[in-house]
């Protein structure tokens, strides 16, 4: 067996930082929309849909190259807790960043809305109009951001204990590497 | 775990102190992050004017009919087709504009916050229409009998609503509450002048709808034209109400039953000097005018089974080649349909038919 990589790839770091970017823009555009009756909440509304299928589609891409690269291995003295918690929470980010896209584009097809991407995309339904499913998809997509800003936020506290309090190299394997 | 690497050569470990430094470090990011959350989410700022807010204000006043419309929820399905005769495609690119036929989904209603409201509460209908083009692109309108609206910014109209709301103690507006409110909005004259002399309608048929707010239509070179547009009835008459509660449904449904209703979809051009963004002014003088084409009505049915009941009429659902003006009521008007609509959704099954002992408001 070949030595574990102390790094990830620099094209799975390259995605990991766009999509921190994009996915963060996403959340606080999407707060920020729904807290606006101003022209605010017009354009933020043209931003955030096109973005979420950029995420949509990047986030297929960086599932792939997740799993054609190898990954560091966490630190061998990594209490099980934690390694359990770092497992667990990519897994719920993976989920979420996929399916928040989803999500959006079957919460407006339930409205029985056109999908638009800027003033002449349409993108087509895939979920039949229907009063009550656009309810409980719209409610989904609230409380899965919620969770989604929670998850981000612990991810960022562990990277950052991980740098400055363990001082192992686990924020520094996406930070640099060959 | 088997994925653990053999521990790295560790840094020098950190005094308790310095770890707790550290750790606090760590809990102010996080602090950070989650206050700008919470600024741009609204929650620190209970002033702020957002889509719940106005819902919560429409409700205030007229009280929580689930499943309803927060506003307009007392009104009729209606379906037929748009006939375009081609004279507006030059000015807009929208297919609904090209010659042809486009089916339509609409909704006539009473502009009060019941749905149990006497036909006869506001001298005011509306009519509200979804234009679906064959490429899928939509156009949907609500349009009013008025001719401008009382004020021309979202915060006006959230202080009408709350001046003219009911006192909770006596369960009726507060009579020195309107009157201070009119003074502070002289740009609600022209409504106020019109509404004087304004009549409930014994039809929905014979009233013209107007958008009230501007609209810019945008041709196939991308030339930009800002309108307003109005639905001018081919059926004409002015009869009183009669003296009950509901007279506008049955009336509907006896029109049909002799034919197909039809309105004239005209459009009004902007001279230079109209305002776009103030739907309290109207545009006086001379104005050139399009006949677009004619659209025709020829089925209703009740809300709560029609297929209009799961539309939002969100005014900037609009399809290539109409967009929004600057008036900043249509992203107002926007934002506050999404939220009652997402209320109303939630609450479909607690809709019934119309009890037969009706509630009076």
């Amino acid at each position: 067996m070949s030595t574990p990589t102390t790094h990830f790839a620099p094209l799975a770091r390259a995605l990991h930082w766009l999509m921190a970017l994009m996915v963060i823009a996403m959340l606080f555009i999407g707060a920020g929309m729904v807290a606006s009756v101003s022209e605010r909440h017009e354009w933020l509304l043209n931003l955030h849909k096109p973005l979420g299928i950029a995420i949509l589609l990047l986030v297929i891409v960086r599932l792939i190259v997740r799993f054609c690269t190898r990954t560091p291995p966490l630190p061998a003295d990594l209490p099980a807790w934690q390694a359990l918690a770092a497992k667990l929470s990519h897994y719920l980010l993976y989920a979420l960043m996929l399916a928040m896209p989803l999500i959006g584009w079957a919460m407006i097809s339930a409205a029985g809305d056109p999908v638009m991407l800027g003033s002449s995309v349409r993108l087509p339904s895939i979920v039949a109009a229907h009063a009550e499913t656009f309810a409980f998809l719209r409610k989904a997509h609230r409380y899965l951001a919620y969770l989604f800003f929670l998850t981000i936020l612990m991810h960022l506290a562990a990277a950052l204990f991980h740098g400055w309090v363990r001082r192992d190299e686990v924020l520094d394997s996406m930070l640099r590497g060959k | 775990m088997v994925d653990r690497e053999p521990p790295y050569p560790r840094k020098p470990p950190l005094s308790t102190s310095e770890k707790l430094v550290r750790m606090a470090g760590i809990g102010l990011v996080v602090l950070i992050a989650a206050s700008a959350f919470a600024y741009v989410n609204g929650s620190l700022d209970p002033q702020r004017l957002t889509p719940a807010r106005v819902v919560d204000v429409f409700e205030h006043s007229n009280g929580v009919h689930p499943g309803y419309r927060r506003n307009h929820p007392k009104g009729i399905c209606v379906a037929g087709y748009f006939e375009s005769n081609g004279a507006a495609a030059a000015l807009s690119r929208a297919q609904v504009f090209a010659t042809g036929r486009t089916p339509v989904i609409g909704r006539l209603a009473l502009p009060t916050g019941n749905p149990y409201s006497p036909d006869s509460a506001a001298p005011i209908r509306s009519f509200a229409v979804q234009f679906t083009q064959a490429d899928g692109q939509q156009w949907r309108t609500g349009m009013n009998s008025m001719p401008v609206f009382p004020v021309g910014t979202p915060a006006a109209f959230v202080d009408l609503l709350k001046a003219t709301a009911p006192d909770p103690k006596t369960g009726k507006p507060d009579p020195a509450k309107p009157p201070a409110f009119f003074a502070a909005h002289p740009e609600a004259q022209p409504f106020l002048a019109w509404v004087k002399t304004a009549k409930p309608s014994a039809s929905f048929v014979t009233e013209t709808y107007n958008s009230v707010n501007a609209f810019v239509l945008v041709d196939a070179s991308g030339k930009r034209q800002a309108v307003r547009w109005s639905l001018v009835p081919q059926a004409k008459g002015d009869a009183p109400a009669p003296d009950a509660k509901d007279y506008l449904q049955q009336d509907l449904t006896e029109k049909l039953a002799s034919g197909p209703q039809r309105w004239n979809l005209l459009l009004t051009l902007a001279n230079s000097q109209d305002p776009t963004n103030d739907a309290s002014k109207a545009w006086s003088g001379d104005h050139k005018t399009v006949n677009a084409g004619t659209l025709v009505v020829d089925k209703d049915s009740p809300q709560l089974s029609g297929d209009c009941r799961d539309i939002n009429y969100d005014p900037l659902v609009l399809p290539s080649g109409i967009e929004g003006s600057d008036d900043p009521l249509l992203a107002a008007r926007s934002a506050a349909y999404a939220a009652s609509y997402m209320r109303r959704t939630s609450e479909v099954d607690q809709l019934k038919a119309e009890p037969a002992q009706e509630k009076q408001p």
